[in-house]
């Protein structure tokens, strides 16, 4: 029986569980003995023009190898030209141009925790002291905060642009969509800007040495950041190694390298001496990029039968102060607009506005769990308007199983699923009637404590940069050991177990004989990396499209050995022998064959894409308790289902949807990062801002579905986002679903008790 | 100022400046980095390890205190055969952990919780586990994983 699809715990965890993983701040190699500590000096106003920077003191203090502003980045290539695409759907970003993102601050702040200078001291705790001795000089600017004063301030963060907007789409004029519904709501909603907190933050050691440059970093793309890194010092990728060493989390806001670690690598090579940064918290809080910070005004229309006929969604992006990744986000959640319903009308479109505060970029999801929420959301609202039980209207518009593959008005070909069995199972597992009468029974006694029952059913993207594929190179030694190197990079998701059995579904070289390589470009030039939920579908079928590969070769170097015909070759995968068909007398080992392929080796490399993306899909089911007396939220059941086509390793898999849940759940419930009007972050410390913990979660209860995807051998589809995805809109839905009897149609997230209850009392006086 | 601590049974003893925190003399002196920093307020429990027996974030602790102390690490777990702790072998059999960062904290947290009662019930463990955040796993399968642990020790 083959390995794949079985219950395989992690190769991975022995070592992280005894001796801890080597992240980069672990590292004790030879070449960072003498690496010097960097200490960020960053801007403690939101928006102001710098008049000046007084190093002299720092210079002064004790350990302090150099202090470095911009004044002394004279060796870096001029910065990118605008792009030009400006106001284009998708327009790649950065801008360039105008919009452009310097190292260190040039003779401008744009948000709390820009970097304006570095410290380079002997050991950590003197960067500390000597930090708080540079004196930099800001002329305060009027801050620009939120969406409203992103669309509309005077103050502009890039005045030779003219403007905050960004990127603007435009909007098809109101009209024709809606005409023929009979219903039509409308609402505004917030999708808040939430920080990605990876509990390993941001981290880099860089040294400089015979012309080569090593950039060890906490990434989950190590060949993307060599790329990043020789764009922005000017070098040729090839005198550039990097490094990803264990990494601690990434969930989007790991993909590259960002500006913090270039200045690190920079400094390395402008003043020769290797360098290390770990950054703390605060700094992770401030100025890692954050996620989401999208504005909804969503319109739904339809008729009293429960068809929904049109939708329409207006986003505003606030990208924060620089729009980096922040411009493509809001053309993702316009692809998937739609969700998983069948809607004939369906109007979008965005405008991506710079603000005082952290550069936005993937978190999770990465505009997927914006649609999601704003679907979902408006079909709720639709179902509460026309009186319908929720679940029943997905039902009456979700995709039929029988019409795939299916193009949505907004040009996403979603290619299989079966979205109506994925709500119905859901349904019956969490025991949607009773739940339903134990809700109507509380409401009937007018009960403290409300029931809310609360729907998501999605569908979302993954590899939508399917484009680019992902390679794999697999050798099989002569010792009947195998080595796999990966283009993909694990962050905790368990590539080097799923990768090894992999390797041994198709060559019967057991597990425990397969090391798993990613994350050195020396070792594996070639790769693009882990996000957007694409390894398995891309990464993973490029070791398995190895693997038969390197079975070919050996078909033909045994059959040379035995003089018997390749025809008459078999592979015995239970044992990892060859052997002509029938006689095991002529058994040949892994071993022999790859020592008989002498200097040429057994080995393949692949660059594999399928050149389309896959979706996979999903319903979530949220229960939750709400005290109508003070507003407190408690999450009682999660009951989902998250189809990624066919399963490799459910003990990942669970994993994966697990985690994504809690995170999910988080931005419900939780998490939101504050700025106050003057641009403050409020949020900026752990104390401050809301993660998750065990004590705020139950158990999850996954319920099994496998609807595999058809372009590619493996039939996966990506499973990392997908609980962010389904979870959030579930338990929002939930929380409004409990207090729905009240009139409340919609309390925006995080549903903290002090909104809930403020939701309800409105609602009381309001009667 | 002079510091000598019982580390996972062996004495290190260092020369280091008053202001060192623990979990720096734990990771820059006696070289065992897997007791990480994941916050600066005492939030994240990353860096939990036990002193005397009992848990505490090595980040808010200096070295100076801990002086003349006993301080065991996720590294002092395993026994002098190689074999796992309980909680180590559970947190493996129950993917108990994703990128590992919080994990020598978590392992460490739990190993304190079961000794203060070896019985928990899910809500006690997800209860006792709050000063530890973990960003993978939803906290699922720790809890999964600490409660396996205190049954197979009361089952043995």
């Amino acid at each position: 029986m083959s390995i794949l699809g079985t219950r395989v715990v992690r190769t991975e965890d022995p070592r992280l569980l005894t001796v801890g993983g080597t992240y980069v701040d672990d590292l004790r190699v030879p070449e960072l003995e003498q690496a010097a500590r960097v200490t960020f000096v960053r801007s403690p106003v939101a928006h102001a023009l710098i008049t000046g920077i007084d190093t002299s003191a720092a210079e002064e203090a004790e350990g302090v190898v150099a202090v470095l502003t911009v004044s002394d980045m004279d060796d870096l290539p001029p910065p990118p030209p605008d792009s030009g695409l400006t106001g284009t759907e998708g327009a790649p970003l950065p801008l360039g141009g105008h919009w452009s993102e310097p190292l260190l601050a040039v003779d401008k702040v744009r948000f709390v925790g820009e970097p304006v200078a570095i410290v380079i001291t002997d050991d950590r705790y003197q960067g500390e002291d000597a930090a708080e001795l540079v004196s930099v000089d800001y002329q305060p600017l009027d801050a620009v905060v939120g969406f409203d004063e992103g669309l509309a301030s005077e103050s502009l963060l890039f005045p030779p642009a003219g403007s905050n907007i960004a990127v603007s789409t435009g909007m098809p004029t109101e009209g024709a969509a809606f005409e023929g519904c009979e219903v039509v709501v409308e609402e505004m909603i917030t999708n808040q800007r939430l920080a990605p907190v990876p509990l390993e933050g941001r981290a880099v050691a860089a040294r400089w040495a015979d012309g080569k440059l090593t950039v060890w970093v906490s990434t989950q793309n190590a060949q993307i950041a060599r790329f990043i890194l020789a764009g922005a010092l000017g070098l040729d990728p090839a005198s550039i190694r990097v490094v990803a060493p264990d990494v601690g989390g990434g969930f989007g806001a790991k993909v590259g390298v960002d500006r913090d670690a270039l200045i690190v690598a920079w400094a390395a090579k402008h003043t020769g001496r290797a360098m290390r940064w770990a950054e703390t918290r605060s700094e992770n809080l401030l100025s890692m990029t954050h996620g989401r910070a999208q504005r909804h005004r969503i319109k739904i229309g339809g008729r009293p039968d429960g068809r929904i006929l049109a939708y329409r969604i207006e986003i505003v992006q606030d990208s924060g102060a620089y729009a980096r990744m922040g411009g493509f986000l809001p053309f993702l959640t316009c692809l998937m607009a739609s969700g998983p319903y069948d809607i004939g009308q369906v109007e979008t479109g965005y405008q991506v506005v710079v603000t005082n505060a952290a550069p936005i970029s993937a978190y999770r999801g990465a505009g997927r769990p914006e649609a999601t929420a704003a679907i979902e959301r408006a079909v709720d609202l639709f179902a509460a308007e026309i009186g319908m039980d929720p679940a029943e209207v997905r039902r009456i518009n979700l995709i039929p199983a029988d019409k795939f593959p299916f193009t949505t008005p907004c040009g996403a070909t979603y290619d299989t699923g079966d979205y109506v069995s994925a709500l119905d199972k859901v349904l019956a597992g969490a025991g949607y009637a009773e739940l339903r009468a134990e809700q109507a029974r509380r409401r009937e006694r007018g009960d403290v404590l409300q029931l809310g029952i609360g729907l998501a059913s999605y569908v979302e993207i993954t590899a939508a940069d399917a484009d680019g594929g992902e390679a794999a190179r697999l050798v099989v030694h002569d010792d009947g050991t195998a080595t796999a190197y990966t283009g993909s990079s694990a962050h905790g998701q368990g590539h080097h177990t799923a990768w090894a059995m992999l390797v041994e579904a198709e060559l019967g070289i057991p597990m425990d004989k397969v090391t798993v390589i990613h994350g050195d470009t020396d070792l594996m030039p070639a790769g693009v990396g882990t996000h957007a939920s694409r390894s398995l579908q891309l990464g993973g079928v490029a070791v398995q499209k190895a693997a038969v590969e390197v079975k070919d070769q050996a078909r033909r170097l045994a059959a040379d050995m035995l003089e018997a015909s390749e025809a008459d070759l078999e592979l015995d995968v239970e044992r990892g022998i060859w052997q002509v068909r029938g006689d095991p007398a002529t058994s040949m080992t892994w071993a022999q064959v790859a020592a008989y392929a002498g200097d040429a080796g057994l080995t393949a490399e692949v660059n594999y894409t399928d050149g389309k993306p896959t979706f996979p899909f999903g319903t979530h089911l949220a229960v939750t308790e709400v005290d109508t007396e003070t507003g407190k939220v408690r999450l009682v059941r999660h009951v989902t289902v998250d189809d990624a086509g066919t399963v490799l390793n459910p003990v990942l898999t669970e994993g994966q949807r697990h985690g994504g849940i809690a995170q999910g759940v988080a931005q419900a419930l939780l998490e939101e990062m504050v700025y106050d009007p003057e641009g403050n972050p409020v949020t900026s410390t752990l104390v401050d801002y809301a993660f998750v913990s065990a004590a705020e979660l139950p158990s999850f209860e996954l319920l099994v579905s496998e609807t595999p995807a058809t372009i590619n051998p493996l039939g996966a589809k990506g499973i990392g986002e997908a609980g962010t995805i389904g979870a959030t809109p579930a338990v929002q839905n939930s929380v409004i679903d409990a207090v729905s009897h009240l009139g409340i149609r919609h309390i925006d997230m995080p549903l903290t008790p002090a909104r809930v209850w403020a939701a309800i009392s409105e609602a009381r006086q309001g009667r | 100022m002079k510091v000598s601590v019982t580390v996972n049974g062996g004495e290190i003893a260092a020369e280091v400046a008053d202001r060192t925190l623990l979990v720096h003399f734990l990771r820059d002196v006696a070289g065992l980095t897997a007791t990480n920093v994941g916050c600066d307020t005492s939030s994240c429990g990353a860096c939990t390890v036990l002193l005397d027996g009992s848990s505490v974030k090595s980040c808010t602790v200096l070295a100076a205190q801990a002086d003349g102390r006993a301080v065991t690490t996720v590294e002092g777990l395993t026994d002098g055969s190689g074999q796992l702790h309980p909680l180590q072998r559970a947190f493996r059999a129950e993917h108990g952990l994703q990128c590992g960062f919080c994990t020598p904290g978590m392992v460490m947290a739990s190993v304190s919780l079961l000794a203060e009662n070896p019985a928990p019930t899910e809500e006690e463990v997800r209860t006792a586990l709050e000063g530890n955040l973990c960003r993978c796993t939803g906290y699922h399968n720790i809890v999964r994983a600490v409660l396996a642990a205190a049954s197979e020790r009361r089952s043995s």
